[in-house]
């Protein structure tokens, strides 16, 4: 029996090349970006989607070309941030100019995110869906001119990994933690997996301090990676906040 | 992927895409050289993972649309895989309506689970068929 490249003639599924296709397309796209930053954490519930809103908007209001991918497709946050209505179009234009694209344009209000297909064993290719709603989303979007793409992480790292693969390459990183040392030890497995990718670590945001949550997660992270704490976020941040933010990236 | 005629040691060509229902996807090949032609069928699984790479069997013919996948397979809300209640074509209700009035609803409701499993949206006699053939429905 011959093997697949003793047979010369070409495959016309042509597979490899459908793929190679979508990562150029991607790369189309993004080359008028002049710089991708993954907005990540490793740890639900610290304030990644809220920060990640408030930067895009001092960004955009210091005149910076500023877009925001949502890319937490089960729990997107980012429309109602930015105050674009689940029916805008991609991309929907938000609060002080910022760009978007959301899986929140594509759902009914409040719908859980499903796809069509067989319902048995469906944990087999869902995880293939959404990588694919992923590409498409950084591929697909007219982003035009960009000084930043803002990518809004959810929690975990499998999201972050799908990112690596889809762009070509590990997207620059701003981490985002709470005090707690249970934050510190969540997002210090995400920071180590983005550095293991070759991630440049742009710094970490201390979310939530001064309030009751006690620890210095913000410092113990800065101390171990060599990354400085750019911000650290009261409980109630005035725009001034974020404009300092904006002015480190 | 490629496909081999053994007998004649030739590469087979592509020669259609097709979806013939209930989740099947059906490429065939064809063999230059003695005309053999061969399908290869994928089940429900397969043929989602296939669409959810965003590729086609046998390469694309038009360039994808903006936001093809997520436009066709996002759903209004309901669990991954139950679509809606899928309907009934005239000739599937015809061949319903010959099932005794005393089970009927039973029979209607045992094609419809089968449909809605598969992400098939319309029954059809067809579908009927395969439906009694896999579920041992015979006589239904």
């Amino acid at each position: 029996m011959r093997t697949y490249h003793q047979l010369t003639d070409p495959d016309r599924s042509g597979l490899g090349d459908q793929i190679g296709a979508q990562r150029k397309r991607v790369a189309e796209r993004l080359a008028a970006v002049r710089r991708i930053v993954a907005v990540m954490s490793g740890k639900g519930g610290v304030g990644k989607s809220y920060v990640t809103a408030h930067l895009a908007r001092a960004l955009a209001r210091g005149g910076r070309g500023v877009g925001v991918l949502d890319a937490d497709l089960n729990g997107p946050t980012i429309p109602g941030l930015l105050q674009v209505p689940h029916t805008a179009q991609p991309p929907a234009i938000g609060l002080d100019g910022v760009k978007c694209i959301s899986m929140g344009h594509f759902l009914d209000e409040g719908a859980p995110l499903a796809f069509k297909g067989p319902a048995a064993e469906s944990f087999v290719w869902r995880g293939a869906m959404e990588a694919s709603a992923l590409r498409e989303f950084l591929g697909d979007v007219e982003w035009g001119s960009l000084d930043v793409l803002l990518l809004d992480l959810p929690p975990g790292m499998q999201r972050y990994s799908e990112l690596c693969d889809i762009l070509g390459n590990a997207p620059a990183v701003l981490t985002v933690t709470i005090p707690t040392p249970e934050s510190r030890d969540a997002v210090r497995r995400a920071m180590r997996a983005a550095v293991e990718h070759g991630s440049e670590l742009l710094g970490i945001v201390e979310n939530m301090v001064g309030g009751e949550l006690k620890g210095s997660a913000g410092d113990d992270l800065a101390a171990e990676f060599g990354t400085p704490v750019v911000a650290r976020v009261p409980w109630h941040p005035t725009p001034e906040t974020w404009n300092r933010l904006a002015a480190q990236l | 992927m490629k496909f081999l005629c053994v007998e004649c040691d030739q590469q087979m060509a592509f020669a259609e895409r097709a979806l013939p229902g209930d989740g099947t996807l059906a490429a065939t090949f064809k063999c230059p050289t003695c005309g053999r032609v061969v399908a290869m069928l994928t089940n429900p699984m397969e043929t989602q993972l296939v669409a959810s790479l965003g590729v086609e069997i046998g390469g694309r013919t038009v360039p994808a649309e903006p936001f093809e996948m997520v436009r066709t397979f996002v759903t209004d809300g309901r669990p991954d895989g139950q679509t809606a209640t899928p309907s009934w074509s005239v000739d599937a209700q015809e061949r319903l309506a010959r099932v005794p009035s005393f089970v009927r609803g039973m029979v209607k409701r045992i094609y419809a689970d089968y449909a809605k499993e598969r992400g098939i949206t319309e029954i059809t006699p067809a579908i009927m068929d395969t439906a009694r053939a896999e579920l041992g429905l015979e006589g239904m």
